[in-house]
């Protein structure tokens, strides 16, 4: 039997093992001990071809349901925005996506530059001095956050928002509880975090408070004056974003905050079933130097020529072991690059068309749903692309409905605050017409 | 700025586009009657202004300034630069795989529920382990999520252990992980051939071990061939044994982890299951574990009733969430197509041609180089710039010089207790021409090392940019463009 991807002839083997002198290619394997060998095939299925491969896995795909072909009006941290043509074009060169870590910078020129272009655009869009090359993504950027915080603070105390997206607190706890830090949680009203409450659990023992805006429900937070609290007690405020909604939001930098995190998936990355993402990290010059995470560098080259290297990588694992106050090293690059090429392309107003068109057009559905019997408001507060709407059926039901129509309806609530049984949470892109949302929203009033 | 690449920001120009929106079609309202100004943005951020051509050339000319392994070969030891096949980007892409959304109903999408069930099924197989889980998203991810379930399973039987002990051979990410999940590293020196030295590693065992992390072939590309023994010792102190699967490409249908004794193994995706570096990630390190740790795995657990499958998030002893959803999964897709294109004989073939390439290059190489270990390597050797020392040439110098040749230099000063190491890893993939024109290459820089070794150490000379003043980089550092 032949495989594509194995090129050696059996006479090229025989050549190779003349040439090493020995007999058979078992002897290459000596020293594994004989006791530990598996002296049978592996229990796996038969190896298939290219074209056999394709249509097994066209089957495959073909029991999911896709949002090509159903309409998509669930967001909570994965969302399905426009992907512009150029983003796979570029990311399907293949001495991009073929390479690896750029640890010979002579040779890999073309993508440290365009990570310290991400880098910038990412400071950019953040209004932050410093952000590193890709997080594995939202969730354990969050995570990566609030230890280098409690790190630079040198304090053990994490306060959190309940509107926080709940995966991204439950990966907190899943680090914290190894380093004894503790998380305290501060309650929500009207669909925003509760400032008096705030108020009550800060204290100087607060590494840093964490706040997402838009938060889970959409709806966005006061940064800035959360920001005061927290600096108040020497406490860092940690900002987690909708890099999309930066396009018509004022920047967490402007408003104070001091590291700047996020999904960074809505910029040109597919949805794929949660994963590859992005995380995004970026803080205030002052914490550059312990941050996570490659950072690339500007610099030149013997003869004076503007080059890129990898930089500061004292902080990184390979060189300070077991200092380190981070484990990752290379991670999510070519979702970096997804994303910058995504900047690249909407460009100075397209970012701002597309941030305009998502708040439009949720407007637009939640005034149309919130007419309808059996919709009801919850939260009074400004949203951007996702809202709240409580009503009169199980979600489940609901839901099961609209997939009968082609519509992916919006996250049930009760999975994760037990209070909002019965409420569901909706996400309207760009992507949405106005026919799709009419369509939703006659649908919505057929089972309701 | 001197002859060098324009910025994407240089070439921006007002009013350009590279995508056209269509028209937002509801109606419009104020944007500051929905949002009060205070939370707006003052003035739009200022990305590039490029028209769709500009962007094409400019990311095509960066891309000519980069090597993959499409470009040539790429012999980066421990890390595994096999081809990536290309039809497993395409199924990437299919709408059923990239197009669905983590949180749609489990009935809406058996199929992606099924693929990484079956991979957990393939990944138990290769590894000889009892379960599997597809979330961790790296290496250096597996190893944090395997050490935090090594943690809660002492946790669980009311034992404290907090030590894990980490050759002085391991990939630094090994005592990297250990810290972040409270756990204290004990680095033990190793033989001088990278093997464990079993006196030493019964003196620091005890009650307070937590686990051995090792890596096997180790980072020199030696089997540990005293693994029996090493697993009895840590396993009769009560500790695990953790195994950093970056060198599986040496194994594959040949001995499994489980076999040897360990209790915890990753898998690198990106190395050994062919799907693409991506220059730097994304890749998926899923982990392996025996039975009595099964209960400590992260949620959600991917569940199969004989009829459907579903999402499990009631496990009581699980360590938690790791991940904002279930792992890359789009990655799993690549690694699920290539184990169903190579099948159990061609993944051992895969790893018989691996051990083959490494020990043909050794081979040739160790009459110029010097090979620090007179045995067989598996699937990477090492060797070192010693010989090339009394002419100036230092390991480094011989790597440029290598990207003047055309190729991708090995790894070089790793491991760190061998000095001067270049290590090699040719892959499976690389036919008999190409690692005889490497090995020629090689010889040539030997060469060149006798007769005129400034030519070594002025090298690169033929890439975009000559050698970099990377501590200019990190004392001053430009980290994003200013106007």
């Amino acid at each position: 039997m032949a495989w594509s991807y194995l090129p050696h002839t059996d006479m090229e083997r025989r050549s190779m093992l003349d040439a090493i002198g020995v007999d058979s290619v078992n002897s290459l394997f000596e020293d594994i001990p004989e006791k530990v060998r598996i002296n049978k095939p592996l229990n796996l299925p038969h190896a298939l071809s290219e074209q056999e491969l394709a249509k097994e896995m066209r089957k495959m795909a073909s029991a999911n349901a896709n949002l090509q072909d159903n309409l998509c009006f669930l967001g909570a941290g994965a969302y399905d925005h426009y992907i512009p043509s150029v983003v796979n074009h570029v990311i399907h060169r293949s001495e991009f996506y073929t390479a690896y870590t750029q640890y010979q910078p002579e040779i890999s020129q073309g993508y440290l530059q365009a990570l310290w272009e991400y880098q910038s655009m990412i400071c950019e869009i953040t209004g932050m001095d410093v952000a590193n090359a890709s997080m594995y993504d939202g969730g354990t950027a969050v995570t990566e956050a609030a230890m280098m915080a409690c790190a630079v603070s040198n304090r053990k105390e994490i306060i959190m928002a309940q509107t926080v997206h709940p995966h991204y607190q439950e990966i907190f706890k899943t680090y914290a509880v190894d380093r004894e830090y503790t998380l305290k949680n501060v309650n929500f009203a009207n669909g925003i975090m509760d400032i008096a409450h705030l108020e009550e659990v800060v204290s100087k023992s607060t590494g840093a408070v964490i706040i997402q805006s838009p938060n889970f429900f959409g709806s966005i937070e006061d940064i800035k004056k959360i920001a005061e609290i927290a600096h108040a007690q020497g406490a860092y405020l940690i900002a987690v974003v909708d890099p999309i909604s930066l396009g018509i939001l004022a920047s967490p930098g402007s408003l104070g905050a001091d590291i700047v995190v996020g999904e960074g998936q809505s910029m040109g990355i597919p949805i794929s079933f949660g994963g590859p993402y992005l995380g995004f990290f970026a803080a205030t010059e002052k914490l550059m130097r312990k941050m996570p995470g490659r950072i690339i560098g500007q610099t030149t080259d013997q003869e004076g020529k503007r080059g890129f290297v990898l930089t500061l990588q004292a902080r990184e694992q390979h060189i300070r072991r077991d200092k380190a106050t981070s484990n990752i090293c290379s991670n999510e690059a070519l979702c970096a690059l997804s994303a910058a090429v995504y900047l690249a392309a909407v460009g100075k107003e397209g970012y701002r068309q597309v941030a305009t068109q998502c708040l439009q057009k949720a407007q637009y559905a939640y005034g149309e749903l919130t007419k309808l019997a059996g919709c009801e408001k919850v939260f009074t507060v400004p949203f951007f692309k996702e809202f709240v709407i409580r009503l009169t059926k199980p979600v489940a039901e609901v839901n099961a409905f609209l997939l009968g129509e082609g519509i992916i309806g919006g996250q049930d609530l009760g999975k994760y605050y037990p209070n909002m049984k019965d409420c569901v949470l909706l996400c309207v892109t760009e992507k949405r017409s106005k026919a799709d949302i009419d369509k939703l929203v006659s649908r919505m009033g057929a089972i309701l | 700025m001197k002859n060098c690449k324009s910025l994407i920001f240089e070439i921006s120009k007002p009013g350009r586009l590279a995508l056209d929106l269509p028209p937002c079609d509801v109606p419009d309202c104020a944007i500051d009657s929905l949002i009060p100004s205070q939370f707006l943005r003052n003035s739009p951020a200022e990305l590039p202004e490029v028209s769709q051509l500009d962007l094409m050339r400019h990311y095509t000319k960066l891309s000519n300034r980069n090597f993959g392994v499409d470009s040539g070969f790429y012999p980066l030891g421990s890390c595994t630069m096999k081809y990536n096949p290309k039809v497993n980007e395409d199924i990437a892409q299919y709408a059923g795989f990239a197009e669905i959304h983590p949180l749609q109903d489990a009935k809406t999408v058996q199929g992606a529920l099924e693929l990484l069930y079956n991979t957990e099924q393939y990944l138990t197989e290769i590894a000889g382990m009892d379960a599997v889980t597809m979330q961790p998203v790296a290496g250096s991810h597996g190893e944090l999520t395997g050490l935090k379930i090594i943690r809660a399973y002492h946790r669980a039987k009311g034992e404290a252990r907090t030590k894990v002990i980490v050759p002085d051979s391991a990939h630094g990410t090994n005592p990297a992980s250990a810290t972040v999940c409270g756990l204290e590293t004990v680095e033990i020196k190793s033989n001088e051939d990278g093997s464990i030295n079993l006196d030493i590693l019964r003196g620091v065992v005890g009650e307070d071990t937590a686990a051995l992390m090792l890596t096997n072939p180790s980072t020199l590309g030696l089997f540990e061939n005293q693994i029996e023994e090493i697993a009895k010792i840590v396993h009769d102190a009560g500790g695990l044994l953790y195994y950093d699967g970056a060198n599986t490409n040496a194994i594959m249908g040949i001995v499994r982890p489980g076999d040897m004794g360990f209790d915890v193994v990753h898998f690198n995706l990106h190395k050994t299951f062919s799907t693409p570096h991506g220059g730097g990630g994304p890749g998926a390190g899923p982990i392996g574990v025996k039975k009595e740790l099964i209960p400590f795995l992260p949620i959600p657990v991917v569940t199969f009733d004989g009829n459907q499958f579903g999402l499990d998030e009631n496990r009581p002893q699980s360590i938690g969430k790791i991940h904002s959803f279930y792992g890359n999964f789009g990655i799993i897709v690549r690694a699920y197509a290539y184990i169903r294109s190579m099948g159990p004989d061609g993944l051992r073939q895969v790893s018989e041609d691996a051990v083959l390439n490494a020990n043909y290059c050794l081979s040739q190489l160790k009459e110029v180089y010097y090979a620090p270990f007179d045995r067989f390597c598996m699937h990477e050797c090492v060797v070192t710039a010693k010989k090339q020392k009394p002419y100036g040439i230092k390991t480094l110098d011989i790597a440029k010089r290598l990207l003047d040749y055309g190729y991708h230099p090995p790894t070089i000063y790793f491991p760190m207790i061998v000095e001067e190491a270049m290590m090699i890893e040719p892959t499976e993939t690389e036919s008999k021409e190409t690692l005889d024109q490497f090995i020629d290459a090689m010889k040539a820089i030997a060469q060149e090392a006798t007769m005129n070794p400034e030519i070594i150490l002025n090298a690169p000379q033929h890439m975009a940019v000559r050698r970099l003043d990377e501590t200019a980089a990190a004392r001053k550092p430009i980290v994003k463009w200013k106007v």
